[in-house]
Formats: structure tokens, C-alpha cells, sequence
């Protein structure tokens, strides 16, 4: 278990990082799903490129009416509270579960989001909130809506020779209703269910089923959700009883 | 008891090595010159191998069967009748039996460069259809794992008995096939090896994360056709044994072999991946169990026909039997069981071999059994208690020989039932049950087996017989209390605990004790630690060595007072005649750097003594323990939380209470891991499916609830200090307790689980299963 050989490059800034990509190196944020993965020899790049000191790559920022997290922002910098208002809360309240501290202090965001794990936690929430992906290319940034960032199992919308350079999402009222519940019977062990549902005032609900084997499934309006049928191609029938479970509980606590 | 004697609390000398990191082990172990290992191994369950490619320019670094002729096969016997004798190759030879077997040693300065090596490698294999399911492997037409064998087994045993007029005398019959999963130990530190030849000695040093280095040594001179001498084993700190280290391992062979052809240190360190998938080597045993009972609870009989799945090949030196064979002799339990017929198949599959890990086969068979009797208990409307205390051989019985010859020493078995039910609030948990909460309450009441001898061991004809336990005492100049022990510590404490059982008989403080273990040259031959002997077999040789001790010391002490041989005593770490004393370190100077002022008639063996112990007799203690567990069920998701854990456990006496409480949780942790966590799954091909501690679950600190521990202290009549063997005791009633617990909570929907792990889709299966 230990990596076949590879380059490892720390660009400085971001011109130097997207030409690393376009030279066929492999992004590495916090290492978390990437390290494994080289370990395991699951992936065998040439070159690394290190993300983690390019400038304004970790951060919150509010811009008027948004909030831009840069990707490189760590799980645990959200649990204590890196990100303001209710959204910070509901955000610090989804990373305190992600995995343990050790993995939540080195872990981002972006690297989850861009890792496209359908279990993972980001994956799963992120798209329920009316947000973008800010995409960094060759040509500059460009903005993925997040219910669409996701594309697949362990795909998403990012082309190649694209970083993943921020997410951003709305400053939320404090009467924003949230609700997520995700089942695992210990902390670090991925999510065999995970539903969360952001009901802003004056909008419908919008739900996200996750943790399936395909890309989450997003219902920008949930009102009058029949959870059953929306369970009904998931085969294995425990995980259709969780995801059953799910979405009743998410349906029920936003209530 | 002094306060640092036997039965204190004393805080564990080991401790601070370990928690400031300082622990030696043998990663941390790299000589100049290293190679490390990288093994390339088998891809598939069941194949004829054909052909080794070595990749180009590298050949000399790739090393296959072939290419060390001088390693002998693994052979681990039993004399039991019918056993059939496994050759196990170092390296495969011929034919692949198991996902994982070794196939070449890959070297290179790193480790990552050796498995760029592996991973260059062409294997050339005919695949074979897999015997991947224990309870089909012997059936008509599958395919031979041993060519030479007639089926796909080591061994059957049986013992009749005709009980078929019980149906019609029982007030209550149950029948139930129960399963336990195969589960990788998953030690915090896998298997490591270092071998170096020493050519000053001619001598092959291996350091090894071992739980029996002598035992290892004595395979080791067999298999690589070496004189005994020639060979010394190093157990440098061992980060947990469990009987995952408890063998000879094909792996300490090649590095060993390795080392002694190229004149370098050669270094293996197993990976988590090779733990998981290619030693998932225990527990997993299957069931039929019919009992019979009377309206009072008291059980008439019981039959069993139990399959083990004992993998591919026979480990050294416990082999291939030890599991199914023993399940014979303690299903019976703790209890009078009157009139019994089995039969037990100890199955060859093409998985890892098997080990016994902690418990042993007592985890599966508690299972069995406990969740047996709740079952008869639920028919008979008697509750789990009534029906314990009719079967519990009662104190007054004591000591006790049960109908398959197991000898039991002592203790209240009913007591720690009633004291366990005591601790908990069960008329609460039925008004919750009533008022229609999913909680249930559970038990199971087991005995330990430990320390058991030379009786026991010589019927089994395994590689090794213990015999007489022995340990050295010696005092340095400076008076420091040097103890040697063959057996090994890796997480009992018996640095301290050995230095305790010192200081009750000589009165040495124990901070001038020190315990060398883990080093053949070093110590004396000792089969190891395993089968919860270690306190009581060490233990008792310390006492005797430092008695002995202790009179040469009086001797020379008594002339040195002028005193009258025979009225000076030995107290406080002094000798004392009178008013007059003088302290062992005095002494000690006296020997060794005064020798002018010793009397005339001194024993001239000196301050160091060797002395054997085997308790008389030495069938076994017996400790005992009674779980009761509390648990409560998410009926949505199948998701169980053990509200809590009470456990009442005899040890006889304690040497070092906080020791066996901290044994006791970790045992009880491992065995919430056999009952809710723990699964290595195998595909149809034999392929492991678990290969990351993502997908093989382990219980942490989250899951494990705080347990209630309460310790019933009825000493041993055969061992030194009353003790008994207690290091097992926590990891074989888990299991038992928390099925039954969530057999009682799904009792009102009529589900019943009998398969371990009891995962969340298992329990909604069985909910489901019963609408
Ligand atoms: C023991 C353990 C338990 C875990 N438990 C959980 C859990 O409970 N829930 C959960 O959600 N996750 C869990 N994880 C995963 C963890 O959250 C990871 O941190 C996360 O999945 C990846 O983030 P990273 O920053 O470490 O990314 P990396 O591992 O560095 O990268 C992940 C992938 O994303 C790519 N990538 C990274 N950054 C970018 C970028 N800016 N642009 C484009 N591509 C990029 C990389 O090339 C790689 O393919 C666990 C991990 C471990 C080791």
C-alpha cells in the first residue's frame, strides 16, 4: 500500500496550477481521498500538484449578497465557524459529522466536491442550496450551478485542465429552515443515506436524496413529495427502507 | 495485600513508554543495508499456478518457491484420529489455495519500490473453481483444495449419544442455525518480520511482532533445517496479539531464508491491506443446535453439529482443528448438562487458514448456546434468569467434572447471574417494552477456560505441549530484581504485574523490578502467551523463583547479621533477625562485589535462580462472567445502540484489578465488534471484499458504551495465588448477550436474529422476514 512514483509540484500561483493540469498533473487538495487512492494504487499520476498554498485558496469571503468559500477551505475551519450567519451554522453543523477531526483538519470542501464520492457529505448537501461551483480554467472562472456540478459517481462537470476554485452561496435568513439527516452507524464510515431539505422563505423546498449509486438526486420543489415513490429503482432493499427513512425524517424536521 | 502487591491497583510501569510514543516495534527497527519486502500474492481463491514472471533485469530481486528450496513446508499436526495433515509452502508451490498466499518476495530499498516490483510481475495460473462456503465444501463433486485428500475437511470428531426419546419426555424443543461471520483480528499493529544473520554467531536473528518467540523459534530451526542455537527470536513491543501473532507465519520463513542467502537485513511490514484480505483467518462457525427442556427451564440435551470453516492449510502450531474440535468439549458451558451428542467439521476452504482469536472457539460456542437457551426461555415463558440458575453448576458442586470431562475449580456461577440482574433496572425495560419502545435485555453467562496444561494439550498432538512454565529471578549488583520470562507482553501489563507478584514475596519495590521478556537468548523456553496463561503460569513461576531467591538471600543475610540460621525473616525488601536487618541491596553488593564477607557454606548458585511452575492439577482455571446488555432498536433502520453494558466477572484473584478491568473492556470491545460490526464478506469466487477499515468496521470509541464492570473474587484451590486465566473472558460473551438482547426487543414482532455481524440490513431482514 504505498504510491507508484509520481512528481510532486507546489505551484505558487494560479497560472502555474492550471498549467500543471494542462500538462496532465492531478490536483491534490487535502489528501484525504487522494492519498488513499495513491496508496491503494487506484490512481497512479505522474504529477501531483499541490494546491494547498495557492493564494486565496482557503478563505470565506461575503460578497454582498453572496458567500464565496474558497476550495481549499478545510472541513474543520467550517465547524468552527469559518463561514457567518445561518448559513455558517448549517454548514459547521454538516462538517462537525464529516469523518473524524484528524481528517476534518486536513480535508476541504472543494477536494470533496471535486471528489464526487456519492456518500460524501458536500456532495450531498451542497446542491440544495440555490449556489455555483466557480470553475477556474484556461480561459477564467465560470460558475456551475451546484445542483448540477455532480454529475455522476465520481464524476462531475468540471472539464479538463478546470480546478475547482470556490463555491458560492447566498447569505441565508435567519429563518432559512434546514433539515439533514444522514444515516451511518459510526463516524468516518460513509453515508448509506443522506437527505437534507433548505426551505427559504417565499421559495419551495428543495430536497437532495444522496448517497445512491448515481449523483444525487436534487427536487428543486418538494412540496407534496410522495417519498416513496422516489425510492422505488433503489434495488437493495435495506437502502431503500434508509432512503425511505431519510426523506421522511428530512420531510418531518423541516416541518 | 500491600499496596503494591498482589491484588493493588498499581499503574502500569509500560505506560509511559507507550503513551509518549517510545514504544520499540519493528517498523521502528531499520538496520543499515535494509531491504524491504514486498510480497506478490495470490489474485484468486483457487488456480494450478503455471508460471512466475520476473520482471526483466530484475530477477535477482524476485524471489519465488523455487528459488529457496531451502525452506521446508508449514506442518501442523494433530494427533486427533482422522486429522489430515496440511503441507503448507512458504511460498506457493503448484497450486494457489487462498486470496493472499504468498507467491515471491519482491525486494527493494523501499517498500514502494518492492511493490513496483510485485505489481511488474506476470503470474500464469489455471484458474479452479472456489470452495468459498464451508457447509458445501465437502458435498460430492467439489473440487479438491489437498489433491491427496478424499473431501474438503481436517477433520470430523463425534461423540453419540441417542437422545431420541427426549422429544417425547421435553417440555420445550427448540431448534436453531445460527451463523458467526469470518473476521480479521485487526491488531493497531499488523504483522512485521526482520531478519538478519549474525555472522559472528552464525545466527539468525529474527525480530518478529510475535506472541510466542520460543514457539517460533523451534518452527523456524525445523523448517529452514537449522540446529536450534542457531536461531534467536526478538519480540521487541508487540502492538496487540489476540492470536493474530500467534503463529509461524510463512512470511518469517522467506524473510528469514532471505536473509541468511544475501547476507542482509530483510524487512517485512504487513500492510492493513494484507491484513484484511489475505489474513481474515477467524470465527467463523456455523450451527445447528437442538435442545430440550423441561417445564422448569432444566435443560434434558442438546445436540450440536458445528462447521468451522478452518480455511486452506493447518497454522502452526495451534492447527487446523483447534476451533472445531474444542467445541465439542466446552458447548456444554458452565452448565450440568445432562445427556449431549455432536459432531464438529473442521472444513478446508479456499480462504485463509484459520487462527483462534481471542476466545477462541468460546465466542461462537457461547453464541450458540446462550442464544439457545433464550430461545427455550421464550417458548417456555420463563425468563432468561429462571432458566440459567436451572442449569448453572451450583458453588456447592465445586470443584466439578462435567459429562465431557472438563474440570471446573471454583466459583458461584448462579451468584454472577443474580448479581448481574441486580445491577439492572429490568422491571423498567419491560414497562418500556410495554409501552411499545423496541428495547430489550439481554444475557449470557460463559466460562474461560485458562492455563491449561500438559494434561489437556498432549491429547490434541499439536506442534507443542506446555509443560512446566519457568522463569529467572536475579539480583544485580546494585540490588535491582532482573525477572525473565518466556512469555511476552503485548498489552496484559506484565511488566507490572510480574514485578507485583516480586515485591509480595520478596518485598522489592517495583520500581526496581525489571521484567526481560520477548528475546530467546534472553529468556527461558516458554510456549508463549496465548490461552490466558500468562499470569497464571508466569505468575506462578516468578513466585517460586523469587521464594527461592528469597532463601539464599535469608541465608546470606542471616551470616551476615551473625544471626542463627533459621530466625531470620525476609521482610520489607530486608532480611531481619531481631533488631537487626539488612537490606537485599546489601546483600546483593555482598555477592557480587564482596565476596570475602560471604559465609562459608553460601549456596554458590548465587543470586539467580531458575524455577518451573505447573499448577496441580493443571486441567485449567476456570473463570467465569455473566454480560448483561441493554439495547435499544431503531425499528427503521435496523440500527442498534447498546443502551448498557454490565459486566460480572470472576477472576479468582486479582492480581492487578485495573489490569483485568482494562482486559475485560477491550475483550468486550472486540466482542461488540463479533456481534455488530465485524464482517469480512467472500464472494462466490473466494474473492475478500472488505479491503479498507471502511468497508471492514471496527467498534471505536463511539460505539462502545461505558461498561459496568463488577469483579466476584473466588480464588483458584490450584494456583499460587489463587488466579485464574482472565485475558479472553471479555470476547466471548458479547456476541451471546447483545443478540439476545435484540432477540428479547424484536420478540413482540416475532423476528428473531441468528446471523453475526447483527447489521442494521440484517435486523430489517429479520423484521421483514416476519411481517
Ligand atoms: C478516514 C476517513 C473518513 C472519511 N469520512 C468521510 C465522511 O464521513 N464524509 C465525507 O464526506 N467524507 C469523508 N472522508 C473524505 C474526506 O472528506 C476528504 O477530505 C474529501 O473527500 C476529499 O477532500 P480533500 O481535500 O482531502 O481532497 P483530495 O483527497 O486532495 O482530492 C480528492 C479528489 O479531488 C480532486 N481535487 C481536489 N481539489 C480539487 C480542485 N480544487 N479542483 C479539481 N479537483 C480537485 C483530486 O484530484 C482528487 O481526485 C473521509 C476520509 C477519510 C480518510
Amino acid at each position: 500500500m504505498k504510491p507508484a512514483a509520481f512528481d510532486y509540484a507546489r505551484p505558487a500561483d494560479w497560472p502555474a496550477a492550471l498549467a500543471l493540469l494542462a500538462g496532465g498533473a492531478r490536483p491534490m487538495a487535502g489528501g484525504q481521498s487522494l492519498g488513499p487512492m495513491l496508496n491503494l494504487r487506484l490512481a497512479q499520476p505522474e504529477r501531483v500538484a499541490d494546491l494547498r498554498h495557492l493564494p486565496g485558496y482557503a478563505g470565506v469571503e461575503v460578497q454582498g449578497e453572496a458567500i464565496r468559500i474558497g476550495a481549499g477551505t478545510t472541513h474543520a475551519a467550517i465547524e468552527d465557524g469559518a463561514v457567518p450567519g445561518r448559513l455558517g451554522a448549517i454548514l459547521a453543523g454538516v462538517a462537525r459529522r464529516i469523518a473524524y477531526r484528524p481528517v476534518r483538519n486536513r480535508g476541504t470542501i472543494g477536494g470533496s466536491l471535486a471528489h464526487a464520492d456519492p456518500a460524501a457529505d458536500w456532495v450531498a448537501v451542497l446542491p440544495a442550496f440555490p449556489g455555483h461551483a466557480v470553475a477556474l480554467g484556461p480561459y477564467g472562472e465560470r460558475r456551475i450551478p451546484l445542483a448540477r456540478f455532480v454529475t455522476g459517481v465520481f464524476e462531475t462537470a468540471l472539464a479538463p485542465g478546470e480546478l475547482l476554485r470556490a463555491i458560492e452561496l447566498p447569505v441565508l435568513p435567519e429563518t432559512a429552515r434546514w433539515s439533514h439527516w444522514k444515516f451511518c452507524r459510526k463516524p468516518g464510515e460513509f453515508s448509506k443515506a443522506t437527505a437534507c431539505l433548505l426551505a427559504l422563505p417565499d421559495a419551495p423546498p428543495r430536497l437532495v436524496l444522496a448517497a445512491l449509486d448515481t449523483a444525487p438526486l436534487v427536487i428543486e420543489d418538494a412540496t407534496g413529495l410522495d417519498p416513496a415513490a422516489l425510492v422505488t429503482s433503489i434495488s437493495d432493499p435495506w437502502r431503500r427502507r434508509l432512503a425511505l427513512t431519510a426523506l421522511r425524517r428530512v420531510l418531518e424536521g423541516a416541518a | 495485600m500491600t499496596e503494591q502487591g498482589v491484588g493493588a491497583s498499581l499503574r502500569r510501569k509500560e505506560d509511559a513508554r507507550f503513551l509518549h510514543g517510545r514504544g520499540r516495534y519493528v517498523g521502528d527497527i531499520a538496520p543499515r543495508g535494509l531491504l524491504e519486502v514486498a510480497f506478490l500474492r495470490s489474485p484468486v481463491a483457487h488456480a494450478r499456478l503455471t508460471g512466475i514472471g520476473k520482471p526483466e533485469g530484475a530477477e535477482e530481486r524476485v524471489f519465488a518457491a523455487a528459488d529457496l528450496p531451502e525452506i521446508g513446508p508449514i506442518r501442523a499436526n494433530s494427533a486427533l484420529p482422522g486429522f489430515r495433515a496440511s503441507d503448507q509452502p512458504a511460498l506457493a508451490t503448484g497450486k494457489l489455495r487462498h486470496v493472499g498466499e504468498p507467491i515471491a518476495a519482491c525486494l527493494a530499498a523501499s517498500r514502494a519500490e518492492a511493490e513496483d516490483l510485485a505489481a511488474a510481475c506476470r503470474l500464469d495460473y489455471e484458474p479452479l473453481p472456489a470452495v468459498a462456503d464451508m457447509l458445501t465444501a465437502r458435498a460430492p463433486g467439489t473440487p479438491l483444495i489437498h489433491e491427496h485428500w478424499p473431501d474438503n475437511a481436517f477433520l470430523e470428531t463425534r461423540r453419540d449419544e441417542d437422545l431420541s426419546d427426549l422429544d417425547a419426555v421435553a417440555a420445550a424443543k427448540v431448534v436453531r442455525r445460527l451463523r458467526t461471520a469470518r473476521q480479521s483480528m485487526a491488531p493497531l499493529e499488523g504483522r512485521g518480520v526482520l531478519a538478519e544473520w549474525d555472522p559472528r554467531l552464525e545466527q539468525l536473528i529474527l525480530t518478529s511482532s510475535t506472541q510466542m518467540p520460543h514457539v517460533t523459534k523451534t518452527g523456524l530451526a525445523e523448517c529452514l533445517g537449522l540446529d536450534e542455537g542457531q536461531v534467536r527470536v526478538i519480540a521487541p513491543d508487540v502492538g496487540g496479539g489476540f492470536g493474530y501473532k500467534g503463529i509461524l507465519l510463512p512470511e518469517e520463513l522467506v524473510c528469514a531464508a532471505l536473509a541468511i542467502r544475501l547476507g542482509r537485513p530483510v524487512r517485512w511490514l504487513e500492510d492493513r491491506l494484507e491484513s484484511l484480505t489475505a489474513h481474515a483467518n477467524c470465527r467463523e462457525h456455523h450451527y445447528i443446535v437442538t435442545a430440550w427442556a423441561d417445564a422448569g427451564g432444566r435443560l434434558l440435551g442438546a445436540e450440536v453439529d458445528a462447521t468451522v470453516d478452518a480455511g486452506a492449510y493447518s497454522c502452526y502450531p495451534f492447527s487446523a482443528c483447534l476451533e472445531a474440535a474444542q467445541i465439542g468439549s466446552i458447548f456444554p458451558g458452565p452448565y450440568t448438562l445432562p445427556r449431549f451428542r455432536y459432531r464438529t467439521v473442521s472444513a478446508c476452504t479456499n480462504k485463509p487458514p484459520i487462527l483462534p482469536y481471542r476466545g477462541v472457539a468460546r465466542t461462537g460456542v457461547c453464541y450458540a448456546m446462550e442464544t439457545t437457551l433464550d430461545a427455550l426461555a421464550r417458548k417456555l415463558g420463563l425468563s432468561a434468569e429462571a432458566v440459567r440458575l436451572a442449569n448453572l453448576v451450583p458453588p456447592e458442586a465445586m470443584p466439578y467434572r462435567n459429562l465431557v470431562g472438563k474440570v471446573f475449580d471454583s466459583g458461584d456461577y448462579p451468584e454472577a447471574v443474580r448479581r448481574a440482574v441486580a445491577a439492572v433496572d429490568v422491571p423498567r425495560i419491560r414497562a418500556r417494552q410495554a409501552a411499545g419502545e423496541c428495547v430489550g435485555f439481554g444475557l449470557s453467562v460463559f466460562c474461560e477456560q485458562g492455563a491449561h496444561g500438559t494434561s489437556v494439550y498432549h491429547g490434541w498432538g499439536i506442534p507443542f505441549v506446555p509443560g512446566y512454565e519457568q522463569a529467572q529471578a536475579r539480583f544485580t549488583p546494585d540490588g535491582v530484581l532482573e525477572l525473565r520470562t518466556g512469555v511476552h507482553s503485548h498489552g496484559q501489563g506484565l511488566e507490572t504485574t510480574l514485578a507485583q507478584v516480586a515485591h509480595e514475596v520478596l518485598g522489592v519495590d517495583p520500581a526496581r523490578v525489571r521484567l526481560v521478556h520477548g528475546d530467546t537468548a534472553l529468556t527461558p523456553y516458554s510456549t508463549g502467551t496465548w490461552g490466558s496463561r500468562a499470569m497464571v503460569m508466569a505468575g506462578g513461576a516468578v513466585a517460586e523463583a523469587c521464594r527461592l531467591l528469597g532463601e539464599r538471600a535469608i541465608a546470606i543475610g542471616a551470616a551476615l547479621l551473625q544471626a542463627e540460621p533459621g530466625t531470620a525473616t525476609l521482610r520489607n525488601g530486608a532480611v531481619q533477625a531481631g533488631e537487626a536487618s539488612i537490606s537485599l541491596d546489601q546483600i546483593a553488593r555482598t555477592w557480587f562485589r564482596h565476596p570475602q564477607n560471604l559465609p562459608r557454606d553460601v549456596d554458590k548458585g548465587g543470586l539467580e535462580v531458575t524455577a518451573g511452575y505447573r499448577p496441580d492439577p493443571d486441567t485449567g482455571t476456570h473463570s467465569y462472567a455473566c454480560h448483561a446488555v441493554t439495547v435499544r432498536i431503531e425499528t427503521e433502520t435496523g440500527l442498534v445502540t447498546i443502551e448498557d453494558y454490565v459486566v460480572v466477572e470472576d477472576g479468582g484473584r486479582l492480581v492487578n484489578p485495573m489490569i483485568v478491568d482494562g482486559q475485560v473492556l477491550g475483550g468486550t470491545a472486540q466482542g461488540i465488534g463479533t456481534a455488530l460490526y465485524e464482517e469480512m464478506p467472500f464472494d462466490a469466487e473466494g474473492q475478500p471484499l472488505a479491503g479498507t477499515l471502511a468497508d471492514y468496521l471496527l467498534p471505536g470509541a463511539t460505539e462502545v458504551p461505558s461498561i459496568r464492570i463488577d469483579h466476584m473474587e473466588t480464588p483458584s484451590p490450584w494456583t499460587r495465588f489463587g488466579q485464574k486465566g482472565i485475558g479472553e473472558s471479555g470476547a466471548i460473551g458479547p456476541p451471546a448477550a447483545i443478540i439476545n438482547a435484540i432477540n428479547d426487543a424484536l420478540a413482540p414482532l416475532g423476528a428473531e436474529v441468528t446471523d453475526l455481524p447483527a447489521t442494521p440490513a440484517r435486523l430489517l431482514a429479520a423484521i421483514e422476514a416476519a411481517r
